[in-house]
Order: C-alpha cells, then structure tokens, then sequence
C-alpha cells in the first residue's frame, strides 16, 4: 500500500490511451510498442505487429532499470532481425547494474523517431505534501547531467491545474519560440492525466518534438496503489514488478502465497542464509526495529533475514510461518552455533499465548535440529496473556532441551538482541 | 471553555465516533473511568449506515446509554461542546466524511483511523485542513493519549496494559511517533524510564500524515505541563529535517531525545518497502542513518541504537529531576475496572450455571455436530433422513436395517389423502389465504387421540398389556369391559379379506429384519380375536407402526429408554414428522390450483337452535 513503480510500457499505454482525453483530443500518441516477455513467442509478433518489419527499432530493458543509455542496455536504430537477435542474447541473462545484480526477462520494443539532440527536452512531474511539482529543461536524453540543478521548477497548489500559459511564462522561457506552444499544451495535458490517474511520479526524458507533433521516448513512472478504487479501471489490469533484482527464493515465494490467503500479514525476506542470527518478530514497527538493532550493534553479515508476523494470523499459518524460518535457518551447521529471535513489543489486542501455540508446534518438530545446529532461543513479548504465553514458552526449553531465554515487557524490546549477540546484559 | 491552542485534549473533551466501532468506544469508556473522568468521553455515535437510537455501553460497572446518530449535522447540533471527531471510516470513505466534518465550525481535531486513503485525496485534505485551521491525526494510525484525560479509540490496547504503562495519571513527557503499531512499547519505555507520559500521538505511517512529527512536538514545546519530548521517526521523507531545522532555529528547547528506525535498510540489496507506506529511502537523506545523524548534529539526544533508547530517555529525565524541573509526585489510587465476564470465563475466574443444556447436536465449531457426526461424515457413511433421526431423538446411530424401517415408516404415514381431518384444515387454511406455516400448524393440530394419535395410543396400550403378562384374549377382554376401544385395531374399509398393503408391508419387513417382534407376534394374536368378531377389526396402519417401533426400541435399546420414549410420544413425533410431508403437499396444491377461500355450504349444515 504505497507508490509503486510501473513498468515503462504501461505508462506509455496509459499516454496513448488517455492523453487525447485530456487535451481536447489535440495531443495524440500512438500504441505502438510491443512487450516482450519470457513466455513470448517472438516468432510470431511480425505477424501480429506489421509495422516491426517496416520501421527502425528500439529496444529496451523494461524492469525498473535506471539509466539504461548508461549501461549500455539500449539498442537504437536496429531492424527487426538485430532487435530479435539483440533480446535472444539479452533474454534471462544476469546482468549488473550499479550494485544490483539481476535477470533480464521484460523488454519493450518500439518504433526508432529519428530526430537532432536539440529536439530532446525533459519532463518530470513529483508530488510533495503541499502540491506537486512540475521540472522541465530544454535538453533532455542519456546525458542530461544534474537534472536537479539545470531543470526549471514550476510548483502546482494541490487542488489547482496550471494552464498553458502558466506553464509557457514559467517554464518555457528557454524554448524556441515557435514550439512553446505545442510543448505547454503537452505540459498543461500530462500534468491533468498525472493527477487524474494518481501517478506520484512521472519523468519522462525525453520527448522530443518533431514534425509538430511530441514523441515521449523514455518513461519511468510510479502510481499510488492505494488509488487503485478510483483510477483502477484506467490503469487497466495493472501489475506492479518487483524491483530490478528482486528474485524471491522459494521460500519467500512460499510466504509470500501464504500472505495473500490470509488477512493478517507474513513477510519474509532472507538477507543471508549462511547468517547466524535469524528473527522471528511480531509486528511491522517491530520487526524493523530489531533488524536494526541486530546491525547498529555491528552485526549485518551475521543478519539471516528480516520479516513479521502480524495482525493476528491463526495458529496453522504461524506454525507454516514459523517452520519455513527454522528449516532455513538449521540447514547448514555452524560451529559457533546461531540464535532464534523471537521478538515483539506490547500487543494491542492479540492473544500473546495463542500467537505462540503455532510457533511452539513447529519448535517441537524442529528440535533435534535446533539442538544439533546449536541454536538458543531468546523470547521477548508483551500484551495480552503474555504472562501464559512465556510460561508455556519457558517450558519448551526444558521439554526441547534447547536453551530459550524469555523476556516480558519489564525488559527493553531489543535487549535479547543484546542478550544474544553479546553474550551478556 | 475554549482551549488552549497546543491542546487538543483534556479532561472535558468529547469526541464523536464516526462509524460503528462498540469496542473502541468500550475501550474509551473504561480508559475514561480509570482516569476518574466525570463525563464519558464519548458524547455520540454517527452511524450513517444505520439509524437513530442508543448503544449500551459500561461506564466503570454501571451501564450507560451513548446515543447513535444516522446524520452528522443532528449529532453536531445536538452536542455543540463535541470539538473532536474520531473517524473509523473506511479508505474510500475516509476523506469525504472528514471533509463533511471540517464544514462544521465546532470540530478543530479529526482523528482518521483508516489506512490507505489515496494520497492526493489526502494532500487535499491536508490543504482544507490548512485554509479551516482544524487539525488531523492520521491516517493509518491508532491515534493518541492524553494521560489522565481522553484517550483516542484503541490506544494504549488493553485496559491492564494502559494501567501498567501508568497511562491513568500525568506525566511531563511528550511523545510522539509515526507508528501506531510500537506505540504500547513506547508508552512502556516511557513509563519505565520517567515519571510517564503526558500525552502521546501515533501520526501514521503513510507517506501525508494529517499533521507531522514537527507540529506535535512544537504543540508539547508550548505546553508548560510537557518537560521532555521523546520522538521516534522513520525511513523515507524528510518530516524529520523539518524538526532538524526547528531544532536549530530553537523553536524546540525542550531536551528531545529521538530515534529514527529503519537503519536495516542497508542490509538490504535492492531499495525495500517497509510495513508503512512512507517508509521507504527514495534518496541518501531520507535514510534513517543520515536522518539520525542530522539530529543528533542539531542538538536532540540520539541513542547509539534503539537498545539504548531508554537509558537515554531516563539519563534525560534524570538530569530533569536534578535541575528541579521535573518533581515527582506521588502515585494516586488505582482504580480497578470491573473484569469482563467473558474474559473472566476465559481465565477460568468465574463459572455458572448453563440456564440450556443440548445433548444432541453443536453448531459451534468448524463443522456442525449432529451427536458426535460431523455432517461431513453423515453424508459420507449415507445414514439418510433414519439416521439423521435416530441420532437426533434416540441419541444413537441405530442400525441400518432400523433407519430403515424408519424411513419406511416416514413413508407409509406421508400422506392419507384430503379427507382426512389434518388435511382437510391445511386445505381450508390455504384457501383463506394463510401461508405455509400457519396452513401446516392448522393440520397439524388435529393430530390427537382421534386422528393420527394411533401410534402412540397403540404402543402404549398393547406394551402395557403385554408387560402386565396378560394373553391376548385378556386383553380383549379387559378393554370390553372397560368399555374402551382398542387403539390400532380397526379400519373403516380394510378387512382380513381385503388387507390393507401398508400392513402388509411394515410387518413383514419387521417379520424379515427385527432381532425378535414379540409384541407384534402379540399382536397379530389379538387381531385374530377381533377380527373373529368383526371382519374389519384388523391390525391396521397406526398401530402396526406403533407396535413394530416398541420392538424395534425394545431390541436397540434397554427397555426403560424404549418405555421412556414411547411415554414421551416420540412415536407421535413420527407420525408428524411423516404427515407435514402430505400437510405441505396440500397446502402447495391449493396455492398453485389458485383456490378461493372456502365456505362451508349451509345445506350441510343442520341449524338446530332452541325454538322460542
């Protein structure tokens, strides 16, 4: 529930759809690109796409990938036969961009708009609390540099929509005379179908005006899901992708399929399956909390995971939950041994006993491999029936022969990390 | 009565709560109480979807009366003192009901409890909040306390967790955080390293919060109650530079002792969206790192890590108490809040006597319970309408071939025609025009010793004679010179001569499959002298179910049961049971013949008054 990057062919499907609506129908950008999945049969697509084999293509990683001229994941000006040859190579390779390393398996295919580098201008369009803002400079493409310090700024009240000639005295000054005009009107147009559709970010660099008519090359943009009861329909079936090098282990898919079958949340996301120190946290606030507390006190590399349970899941998918972290965490043995955190603050109205009962029956399964991957156990957990909830805890340590320390709230929250990590109060 | 700006909740506030939430006004009330409030601080209840009334509610161990209201404008009118308005309206309702409340010039504080309100519809609320000077708390949050005073929805959590953090009386610390959720764990850390909280506000998580960090503790600034001010950020936005600048320019003075989490979030490789919405690094200075440092540069206490955020608050306190700034007061009284019943029974405090007890069947768990069946199985093992009916009156699965007579016996006791005095007045009923219900009762209530009675007159009857170890021509005897006749003897048509091939059928499929049917055997000796005497004085229908079931009961069950039920007119139960079969049958076929009401024919009827 928050923005959302959207890959650049749907912001370009919306543009083409919608811009007409919201320029009197005098701007109009033609559907024309094609997306290229893994499962899609590029065979085929001349056939379905006439004008592949007649124009000059671009082609693209479409992945959330930032500065792609950069990293040289651009291919300009090819035909049909080199864009095919290009995204074959291209296609379920590992590629590394910046720090991030990840799969390339969405491209997007367009037609090449031949035109001079002084034809090339930015646009992006941020939403800040008191209005949005609209930044534009006169050059744009790969090598705008600082965007920050070169763009005009033009500040838009939230409520208010600036007009074509607001737009052309603030932001236009340095644009040949002669398109002014055509550019404010595009301008005033996306600045409507951004606040229409409940974008929260918008950049596209560049368009490029030619033949009197404006061309938008390039565009990365973000959508409020939380909009998705209004704009939903306009939006038309959207999915939003995981961010470029995002690839969930089969665990984490796992948790992430048990997250949509229930109303309360499960997350999980493993940082490092070699590290020591592995966190079973109830609560989103909480379960951040202890994941920085794990590194302020020096101990990142050692992190396995971060995760949370919350908003009282039943006892099955606690013990699911539960289980899938304790399978990972005793798959490889460690001589100096590994902690389970099973951490959480004051709980509001959850039956602190009753949370646990899902955890106690997976720690029971998994108790010949905690005592032989030499894991000790630290509880700390507050609210309702929390006093029932450490005591049955307590008395699995014994039953399990597993050292499990427990805590209640007259001990600071993130205090068995310490307990934990360093051996001592 | 005007308050003073930077308060926005005292000991006389009263809120109304928009949509039905009976468990956050509860959890107000009983925070009220503890707190020694005169007034509930609830004054109404607008409930749009519903209608005007009242809502019962505990006040300590008393039980009040809140008044709901279906219009916003009537609750306002009604209670012009209400300034605050706690809205647990949904996220696509959220904004409009907040907008409608901002038009009223009495409400200043309108508390959004929703998460995932669209953030342009936000911003725009943030800008009309702006223009009307009203103030918002939230969204996506569980909103705020103000210790001693008022306490917003489900704050603080559990009564006893509110009394543990000393939530009931004042302190001097003004705290306030982004999360809703580590609130409770705040208040502890509070509680536990000072002289407590004065009040404490949960902003929400979303990227717009109503009113931000800053404004909260520049509200506490100017409010000579608070003496320290306690603050707990987030990754992503820059809400925290705006107290970074406020700080520097010594708007705050007050020491503050702040922590901004989410410095995990190098460990991760690609950029991750925490629980709430605004909590995500779009550049380098919205991290938690940079933001922690900023503060620290400009003055607040920052703690080495979230470990330490407590001695740090209690090294602050401390130095307070020391400067004379701070003087501890003693603790008041605890008030204790009556536990609930059901929480007490959950805790095995208290116990009762049931006013019902239900030995058949159990709808409370996952799946119904017919005796110890889940419907599950009784559909599996295919026990049919027999089964069902045996475990439901006898308490006990009987064996196939019983369930089987039982449903035969179901069967041959359906129906018996329209002439018949049950049928009759369903019929009579139907056509003037009553419904289902009522048509089926009117049958049903001839069902007695004339009609249909049979059943049971007749297994109560030969059983008695049977156990008292009279013979058969005994019996006859007996009951001629009783005067009496005898039940389940006789039929108006039928004859030996001319059986009637429901007999037939019931006994001998009793004959073929029962363990032993002495009493039919009995019986059948009976038959033998009646019918001696009068052709058609034969075993019939009624009571040759009556007598088969004896031996049936008899043979599954010990005799007493099988006695008990008889008595209890279970045999009669069958024969209803069979005949609303019929009953409903001619009901729906006068409705759907369309007959007209009717009315008994005078020439049928041979008026006989007293002449004068």
């Amino acid at each position: 529930m928050a923005q959302k990057a959207i890959r650049e062919a749907d912001g370009k499907r919306m543009i083409a759809r919608l811009l007409k609506e919201y320029t009197n129908k005098k701007y109009t950008v033609d559907e024309k690109f094609v997306t290229v999945g893994p499962q899609t049969d590029l065979k085929r697509l001349p056939a379905i796409y006439k004008w592949l084999m007649k124009e000059k293509l671009v082609v693209k990683p479409d992945q959330l990938i930032k500065r792609r001229g950069k990293s040289k994941l651009l291919l300009l000006n090819v035909d049909w036969k080199e864009a095919e040859k290009w995204i074959k190579q291209h296609m379920n390779k590992p590629v590394t961009v910046g720090t991030v390393t990840g799969t390339l398996d969405h491209f997007i295919v367009e037609p090449f708009v031949p035109h001079n580098e002084n034809d090339e201008y930015y646009l992006a369009i941020l939403s800040q609390r008191e209005g949005d803002q609209i930044l534009f400079h006169r050059q744009g493409g790969i090598n705008v540099g600082d965007i920050d310090a070169k763009a005009v700024r033009m500040s838009i009240p939230i409520g208010t929509y600036p007009s074509a000639s607001d737009i052309e005295k603030k932001l236009l000054s340095n644009v040949p005379k002669e398109r002014r005009e055509l550019i404010a009107g595009f301008i005033e147009g996306m600045f409507k179908f951004y606040a229409d559709l409940n974008y929260t970010y918008l950049e596209i660099n560049p368009f490029v005006v030619s033949n009197n008519r404006v061309f938008p090359l390039d565009l990365a943009a973000k959508l409020d899901d939380t909009a998705e009861f209004i704009s939903g329909k306009k939006w038309g079936g959207i999915k939003f992708p995981s961010p470029f090098g995002r690839t969930l282990s089969k665990e984490e898919a796992y948790i992430e399929d048990l997250d949509s079958k229930t109303g309360a949340s499960l997350k999980l996301t493993v940082i490092n399956p070699e590290g020591r120190v592995w966190t079973m946290v109830a609560g989103g606030g909480a379960s951040v909390i202890y994941a920085d507390t794990i590194t302020d006190l020096g101990f990142m590399n050692e992190m396995a995971n971060y995760g949370e349970y919350s908003g009282d899941p039943n006892e099955e998918f606690t013990y699911l939950y539960a289980r899938t972290i304790l399978d990972l965490m005793t798959r490889k043995k460690n001589p100096k041994g590994k902690f389970l955190l099973i951490g959480g603050g004051i709980a509001n109205f959850t039956d602190v006993a009753n949370t646990f009962k899902g955890i106690v029956r997976a720690l029971k399964e998994y108790k010949e491999k905690l005592r032989e991957n030499k894991v000790k156990i630290y509880v700390r957990r507050g609210g309702p029936n929390y006093k029932e909830g450490l005591r049955v805890m307590r008395e699995l340590g014994e039953q399990l022969g597993v050292p499990i320390e427990v805590y209640g709230p007259e001990t600071h929250m993130t205090k068995i990390v310490t307990m934990a990590l360093k051996g001592g109060k | 009565m005007a308050r003073k700006e930077y308060i926005l909740f005292d000991k006389d506030t009263q809120a109304f709560i928009y949509n039905m939430q009976t468990n956050a006004v509860q959890r107000m009330l009983d925070f009220d109480y503890v707190a020694g409030r005169k007034t509930p601080s609830v004054a109404a209840i607008i409930n749009p979807t519903g209608s005007d009334g009242f809502q019962k509610f505990f006040f300590g161990p008393k039980e009040i009366l809140v008044p709901v209201y279906k219009s916003m404008k009537n609750a306002m009118d009604r209670y012009k003192n209400v300034d605050v308005m706690i809205n647990f309206a949904s996220f696509r309702s959220a904004a409009a009901s907040t907008e409608e409340a901002f038009a009223f010039p009495q409400i200043r504080t309108v508390v959004i409890i929703a998460e995932g309100i669209p953030e342009r519809r936000m911003r725009e609320l943030i800008a009309r909040a702006k223009q009307l000077n009203k103030i918002i708390i939230g969204p996506a949050t569980v909103g705020g306390i103000v210790a001693r005073a008022f306490k917003i929805g489900n704050t603080g959590g559990t009564i006893e967790n509110i009394m543990d953090s000393k939530l009931h009386r004042p302190g001097s610390v003004g705290f306030v955080s982004k999360s809703g959720g580590l609130s409770n764990e705040a208040y502890n850390i509070v509680a536990q390293n000072t002289d407590g909280l004065y009040e404490g506000i949960a902003i929400g998580g979303d990227r717009y919060p109503g009113s931000t960090l800053l404004e909260h503790l520049l509200r506490f600034e100017k409010n000579p109650a608070i003496k320290m001010l306690v603050c707990l950020g987030e990754v992503g936005g820059s809400d925290e530079y705006t107290i970074v600048d406020a700080l520097k320019k010594k708007q705050i003075t007050k020491p503050l002792v702040m922590w901004v989490t989410g410095t995990c979030s190098k460990a991760f490789k690609t950029e991750v969206q925490f629980g709430h919405a605004g909590a995500k690094a779009g550049s380098d200075s919205e991290t938690a790192d940079a933001k922690n440092d900023a503060l620290k540069a400009a003055g607040a206490v920052v703690p080495n890590s979230f470990d330490d955020y407590g001695e740090k608050i209690a090294m602050v306190y401390r130095d307070l108490v020391k400067r004379k700034i701070i003087v501890p007061t003693l603790e008041p009284p605890v008030v204790k809040i009556p536990m609930d019943y059901n929480t007490a029974i959950k805790a095995k405090l208290v116990r009762r006597p049931a006013n019902f007890i239900s030995t058949i069947s159990d709808d409370r768990g996952e799946e119904l319970l017919y005796g110890n069946m889940p419907i599950s199985e009784v559909f599996k093992k295919d026990i049919g309408i027999g089964g069902v009916l045996s475990i439901l009156w006898f308490k006990k699965l009987l064996p196939d071939y019983a369930t089987k007579f039982i449903e035969m016996a179901i069967m041959v006791t359906a129906d018996h025609g329209p002439a018949v005095s049950g049928a009759h007045n369903t019929i009579v009923a139907a056509r003037a025009g009553k419904d289902l219900i009522s048509s089926l009762v009117s049958g049903m209530l001839t069902i007695g010793p004339r009609f249909g009675g049979a059943i049971d007159g007749a297994a109560q009857m030969f059983s008695e004679a049977y156990d008292a170890g009279k013979t058969p021509q005994q019996f006859v005897d007996d009951m001629k010179i009783k005067g009496v006749n005898i039940q389940g003897i006789g039929h108006l048509v039928k004859s030996i001569h001319n059986p009637d091939m429901r007999v037939t059928i019931i006994s001998s499929y009793a004959k073929k499959h029962f363990k032993s049917t002495p009493l039919l055997d009995y019986a059948r000796e009976v038959e033998k002298i009646t019918t001696s005497k009068r052709d058609n004085l034969i075993l019939n229908v009624d009571g040759c179910i009556g007598i088969c079931f004896v031996d049936l009961l008899r043979s599954e069950l010990t005799k007493q049961e099988a006695d008990d039920y008889i008595k209890m007119g279970a045999l009669n139960g069958l024969f209803v049971l069979g005949r609303s079969i019929g009953l409903i049958g001619h009901y729906l076929d006068q409705k759907r013949l369309k007959q007209g009401l009717y009315r008994h024919p005078w020439d049928d009827i041979a008026y006989m008054l007293l002449e004068k």
